[in-house]
C-alpha cells in the first residue's frame, strides 16, 4: 500500500516538476518492468526473481562498458590460456540489478526505505510549494500585467499576520523534517552487532577498491550476504575517497591514516554498483566496482572456497591474482604499452634508466624495491602515484614470477 | 584625483584617456572596469563549462581525456566562483550604484576601491598563469591531501584565490563604512533601498569570513613548501580540518553570492510592478539573518566526511534555519506583484526567472539538509544541480537582470529590448534543460566530477549538454549586444523604468561626483509621483506640493 502511495507521489512529482520533455521517456521503462499491480509485492523476493529487464537500455551495456573502460584488461587473458573462473567471480560478472522506480534507484537495504520515505515526503512538499509559488507568480503576472487602462491598485505594503503565518509554517515544516531526518540518519549510522564473518576491511587507493574478508582473502568486488548486517572498516592508502552504494543509500568518506565505518543490511540478492564519490584524481570516474549480495548460504560458501583457492595458488598464478585484485591493473599493462606506470612486459632482465639518470638491472631485487618502496628507484616519465600496497613476501614473489614470464 | 570636476560631462566623458581610466578613483569607472573584467571571466568560465558538458555528451572519451576534463571542471569552478559570482554584483554593480543610492559623491575610501580592483586583476592573472602552466585538477575546493599531492599548478591558483580574497575584503570594508558614514541625515536605516541592506549584509560576511579563507590557503602553501604537517596525514596533519576551514569561509561565500542577488531582485520587482515592495522590514531583516546564519552551517558540507554524528545533528538543525528567511523573502516578493501594474521588460523577466529558479534551488536545499537524504545525495549530481540553481539560476540571473536594469544608467545607452527578451528566455530554458535532468540522475546515484559514467545516465547527460549549449549561446549574445549598445544603442533617458531610488535622480550617465547638487531624497518605493513619458521612454516626477519628498518619517 505504502509503495503505491509513494509511486503515485513520485509520478506526480516527476511529471509536474519535470514538465520539460526528456524525462518523460524515462519512467516508461521501469513501469513496463513492474506491471501495474503485482499482488502486494511489498516484500521483496519477487523483484530479484525476474531480474532481466525487458527491452530497457541496461542489459548488455555494462559489458561493452567494462571492455571500453579498461583496455588494459583485454590484454591479460591473451597472454595465458583463460583459466576457469570461480563461481563467485562469474556471479560478479552478471548484469547489474538496476530497475530504478521513476526517481530513485532500487532500494536494497533496510535503512534505504526510511530515507526513501522522507525523500518522497520532501519531494511532495517541494512540489506543493513549487506549484503554489510558480502558480501564484504566473497568475499575478497575467492578472496584473500592464495594458492600456490598467493601473496599479492601492494595497497594503505589509501585513504582520501574513508575515507571521509564513514564518511559522516553514518553521514547523523544518523542525519536523529535521527530526525525521535525524532519526533515520541515526538508523543509518548506528552500527548493530555484527558477526565477525560480516566485518569486511576496505582499502581504497588511487584508483581501486580492495575488500579483505574474514578468511584473509582479498578481492576487488564486495561480496556480502543477504539479510544480515554487514560492517565495513575502511581506510585509504593515499587521498580521500568515498564509499557509495546507491541501492543501499549509504555513503561514507574513506580517509588516509584513519578508520571510518559504515554498515548496511542488504535485503535483495543481486549485483549492484559501488562508486567512489570523493574526487581523487585522474581515474576517479573509473574507481568503481560491484557489490554482490549473495543468496542465503552462498556467502559462507564463498568464504570457504575462496580461502581454498587462495591457498592453492602460488608463483605466477598468484602474481596474476595480485595483479588483477590489488589494483596493479589500473596503472600497468601486460602488453608493453605504458599506462600511468610502465608495462610489466618486456623489461625483465634488461637495464632500465632511473629518474636520477643512473641505470639498474631490472631483476627480482628491483621489482621487490619497486613494490616495497615505490619512489626509491622511480623511472622517468611516470608520475609518482604508485602507492605502498603492503603485499606479503609470497605475493611479491608471485608478481616477480609474473613479470619474469612476460619477458 | 587632480581632474577638474566638470558638472556637465558624464563620468564616461570627463578626463578621457586610458591613463585617466586606469588611475581613476571614481567608483563608477572602477565599477565599469570590474564589469568588463567580470564579463570576460564569465565567457572564460562559460567556455570551460561547455567543454565539460560536451565531454559528458557520451560516456567515455568524447573530446578530451580524463586529466583535461578534471582541469576543465576545476577551472570552471574556480573562475566562476572567485572571479565572477563573488565580485559580480557587489564589486561591479554595487560599486556603480551604492554611492548613488546614498546620494553620495563616492565610496568612503576611493583608493582602497581602486586597489581592490587591481587585486582582482592580479588574482585573475594568477589563475590564468595556472592555466598556462597546465591547469589545476583539484576541484575548486582544493581538498587535501589531494591538493598537496597533485603535480598540477596548484600554487599559483591558491595564491590567486588568496589575493582575490583580499580584493573582496577591501570592497566589503569600503561598503560598510560608506553605508554607515555617507548615509544622508534624512535617510534612516529603514529608508534605505533594499539593495543597500543586501550589500550591507554581504559586506559583513566578506569582512568576517574571507580572512579564514586567506589563512587556510596560506597554511596549504606553508604545508606544500615547508612540509609542516597541518592537513597532510603523512605529516601528522588532519585532512578534515581543511574541510572545516575551507567551508567556514566558503559557506558564507555562498551567501556572499546570493544575498546581493536578493537585493537587486527586490529593487526590480517593485519597480516593474509599480508598487511598494511588500514586507520591506522582513526582507531587510532576513538579509541580515541570512548573513548571521551563514556562519553557523558550514558543517553541512561534511555530513559524510567522518565528522561526529553529534556535529552532524547540530549542523543539520542549523541548516534548516537558513530556509526560513529565504522562504520569507520569496513570499514577500510574490506578494509584491499583487495588484501591481506589471511591466514585462527584460530586467523583470530576469527577476521573475530568478523567483522560480531560486524557489527550486531553495527547495532542493531542503532535501540536502535532511541528514539521511543527504547521505544518499552528497557528492552526486543532485548537489551539482542544487547549487547551480542557487549560484547560477539565482545569482547569475539576478546579475543579468540588474545589469540590464542599470545598464542605461551606467552606459547612457539602451540595449536592444526585443533581442534582450529573447535571450532572457533562452537563458531560462537553457538553464532548466541543463540542470533539471541532473536532479534525477543525482538521485539515481550519478556521482559528480566523473569523466566517465554508466550507460543508464546517458540520456540525462545529453539533455543537460543540449541545455548548456542553449544557455551558452544566449549568454554570448547578451555580452555581444551589450558591447554593441555601448556605442550604438539608443540614448537612455534619466529614468527609463520609473525607479524611485536615488540613482534615477542622477543624470544619465552620472557626472563625476554623481549629483551636481545634493539631491532631495524621494519617498522610497512610492510610485504615485512618477508619470510615464511614453514618447521619450522616460518617467518624470510630478511636481508635488509640500516637502513630503525630502523629510521621510522617523
Amino acid at each position: 500500500m505504502k509503495a503505491s502511495v509513494q509511486k503515485s507521489l513520485a509520478v506526480l512529482g516527476l511529471v509536474l516538476v519535470l514538465g520539460l520533455g526528456g524525462a518523460a521517456a524515462q519512467p516508461a521503462a521501469p513501469s513496463a518492468e513492474q506491471p501495474p499491480a503485482p499482488a502486494p509485492a511489498a516484500t521483496d523476493p519477487a523483484a530479484p526473481a525476474a531480474p532481466t529487464p525487458p527491452a530497457a537500455p541496461t542489459p548488455g551495456e555494462p559489458d561493452t562498458k567494462a571492455a571500453a573502460a579498461a583496455p588494459a584488461t583485454g590484454a591479460a587473458p591473451a597472454a595465458e590460456p583463460p583459466k576457469e573462473k570461480a563461481w563467485w567471480e562469474k556471479k560478479a560478472e552478471e548484469k547489474y540489478t538496476y530497475h530504478g522506480n521513476y526517481w530513485l534507484p532500487p532500494s536494497a537495504s533496510t535503512t534505504a526505505d526510511g530515507s526513501d520515505t522522507l525523500f518522497i515526503a520532501v519531494l511532495a512538499m517541494s512540489a506543493f510549494f513549487f506549484f503554489a509559488i510558480t502558480g501564484a507568480v504566473i497568475y499575478l503576472v497575467i492578472r496584473y500585467r500592464h495594458r492600456p487602462g490598467h493601473k496599479a491598485e492601492p494595497s497594503a505594503a505589509h501585513s504582520d499576520a501574513l508575515e507571521i503565518t509564513w514564518t511559522i509554517i516553514p518553521t514547523i515544516i523544518c523542525v519536523l523534517l529535521f527530526v525525521y531526518g535525524w532519526r533515520s540518519y541515526m538508523d543509518m549510522t548506528a552500527i548493530p552487532e555484527t558477526r565477525p564473518e560480516n566485518q569486511i576491511a576496505v582499502t581504497a587507493r588511487k584508483w581501486s577498491w580492495s575488500f579483505r574478508y574474514y578468511n584473509g582473502v582479498e578481492d576487488n568486488v564486495l561480496h556480502v550476504p543477504v539479510n544480515q548486517p554487514v560492517k565495513l572498516i575502511m581506510t585509504s592508502q593515499d587521498v580521500l575517497h568515498s564509499f557509495f552504494v546507491p541501492v543501499f543509500r549509504q555513503k561514507m568518506d574513506v580517509l588516509p591514516r584513519r578508520y571510518t565505518y559504515t554498515w548496511f543490511y542488504p535485503t535483495k540478492p543481486g549485483v549492484y554498483r559501488l562508486y567512489c564519490t570523493e574526487y581523487c584524481g585522474t581515474d576517479h570516474s573509473l574507481m568503481k566496482t560491484k557489490v554482490v549480495v549473495h543468496q542465503a548460504g552462498d556467502y559462507e560458501k564463498f568464504l570457504a572456497e575462496s580461502f581454498q583457492a587462495k591457498n592453492n595458488v602460488s608463483g605466477k598464478d598468484l602474481g596474476m591474482l595480485v595483479y588483477e585484485k590489488k589494483g596493479c591493473i589500473g596503472c600497468h599493462t601486460l602488453d608493453g604499452r605504458p599506462l600511468i606506470g610502465p608495462s610489466f612486459k618486456g623489461t625483465w632482465d634488461t637495464d632500465v634508466k632511473l629518474a636520477d639518470g643512473s641505470t639498474v638491472k631490472f631483476d627480482a631485487t628491483y621489482v621487490h624495491t619497486a613494490i616495497v618502496s615505490p619512489q626509491a628507484q622511480a623511472r622517468p616519465g611516470f608520475p609518482p602515484s604508485m602507492p605502498v600496497t603492503g603485499l606479503s613476501e609470497k605475493e611479491i614473489d608471485g608478481v616477480i614470477e609474473l613479470i619474469k614470464s612476460l619477458k | 584625483m587632480s581632474a577638474s570636476a566638470d558638472n556637465t560631462k558624464s563620468y564616461l566623458e570627463v578626463n578621457p584617456g586610458l591613463r585617466n581610466w586606469l588611475w581613476t578613483l571614481d567608483h563608477k569607472r572602477i565599477g565599469m572596469m570590474y564589469l568588463f573584467g567580470i564579463l570576460g571571466a564569465l565567457l572564460l568560465g562559460g567556455a570551460f563549462a561547455l567543454l565539460v558538458r560536451i565531454e559528458l555528451f557520451s560516456p567515455g572519451l568524447t573530446i578530451v581525456g580524463k586529466d583535461w576534463y578534471n582541469k576543465f571542471f576545476t577551472l570552471h569552478g574556480a573562475v566562476m566562483v572567485f572571479l565572477v559570482i563573488i565580485p559580480g554584483i557587489p564589486a561591479a554593480l554595487g560599486n556603480m550604484v551604492l554611492p548613488i543610492q546614498l546620494g553620495a559623491p563616492d565610496v568612503a575610501f576611493p583608493k582602497l576601491n581602486l586597489s581592490s580592483f587591481y587585486l582582482w586583476c592580479i588574482g585573475a592573472i594568477l589563475l590564468l598563469v595556472s592555466v598556462v602552466l597546465g591547469g589545476i585538477d583539484t576541484g575548486w575546493t582544493f581538498y587535501t591531501p589531494y591538493s598537496l599531492d597533485t603535480q598540477t599548478a596548484v600554487i599559483p591558483a591558491v595564491m590567486g584565490a588568496f589575493i582575490l580574497g583580499f580584493s573582496s575584503i577591501f570592497t566589503g570594508l569600503n561598503f560598510l563604512v560608506t553605508i554607515h558614514k555617507f548615509r544622508p541625515q534624512n535617510m534612516g536605516w529603514f529608508q534605505m533601498p533594499l539593495n543597500l541592506w543586501a550589500l550591507y549584509a554581504t559586506a559583513l560576511m566578506q569582512v568576517l569570513a574571507t580572512p579564514v579563507l586567506g589563512i587556510t590557503l596560506l597554511l596549504l602553501f606553508v604545508e606544500r613548501f615547508m612540509h609542516i604537517g597541518i592537513f597532510d596525514p603523512t605529516l601528522g596533519g588532519d585532512p578534515v580540518l581543511f574541510q572545516h576551514f575551507f567551508w567556514f569561509y566558503s559557506h558564507p561565500a555562498v551567501y556572499i553570492m546570493i544575498v546581493p542577488a536578493m537585493g537587486v531582485i527586490s529593487e526590480m520587482l517593485t519597480t516593474f510592478s509599480r508598487k511598494h515592495i511588500f514586507g520591506y522590514r522582513f526582507i531587510a531583516y532576513s538579509s541580515v539573518a541570512l548573513a548571521l546564519f551563514s556562519f553557523l552551517v558550514w558543517g553541512h558540507h561534511m555530513f559524510v566526511s567522518g565528522q561526529s554524528r553529534l556535529a552532524n545533528m547540530v549542523f543539520s538543525a542549523l541548516t534548516f534555519s537558513v530556509g526560513i528567511p529565504s522562504a520569507i523573502k520569496v513570499f514577500n516578493w510574490t506578494s509584491t506583484l499583487y495588484k501591481g501594474d506589471i511591466r514585462l521588460q527584460t530586467p523583470m523577466l530576469y527577476a521573475l526567472s530568478f523567483l522560480i529558479l531560486f524557489t527550486i534551488g531553495g527547495l532542493t536545499g531542503i532535501f540536502l539538509a535532511v541528514l539521511s537524504i543527504d547521505v544518499q545525495l552528497h557528492d552526486t549530481y543532485f548537489v551539482v544541480a542544487h547549487f547551480h540553481y542557487v549560484m547560477m539560476g539565482s545569482t547569475l540571473v539576478a546579475f543579468l537582470g540588474a545589469l540590464h536594469y542599470w545598464w542605461p544608467k551606467m552606459s547612457g545607452r539602451m540595449y536592444p529590448e526585443r533581442l534582450a527578451r529573447v535571450c532572457s528566455g533562452g537563458v531560462f530554458v537553457g538553464f532548466n534543460l541543463t540542470f533539471l535532468p541532473q536532479f534525477i540522475m543525482g538521485s539515481r546515484g550519478m556521482p559528480r566530477r566523473y569523466w566517465d559514467y554508466d550507460p543508464e545516465f546517458t540520456i540525462f547527460h545529453q539533455l543537460s549538454t543540449i541545455g548548456a549549449l542553449i544557455l551558452g549561446v544566449s549568454l554570448f549574445i547578451v555580452v555581444v549586444y551589450l558591447f554593441w549598445s555601448f556605442k550604438n544603442g539608443k540614448k537612455a533617458p534619466k529614468n527609463p523604468w520609473g525607479g524611485t531610488t536615488l540613482e534615477w535622480e542622477a543624470p544619465t550617465p552620472p557626472t563625476l561626483y554623481n549629483f551636481p547638487e545634493p539631491p532631495e531624497i524621494p519617498e522610497l518605493y512610492d510610485y504615485d509621483d512618477l508619470v510615464e513619458d511614453e514618447a521619450n521612454g522616460n518617467w518624470i516626477r510630478k511636481p508635488r506640493s509640500g516637502a513630503k519628498a525630502s523629510t521621510g518619517h522617523h
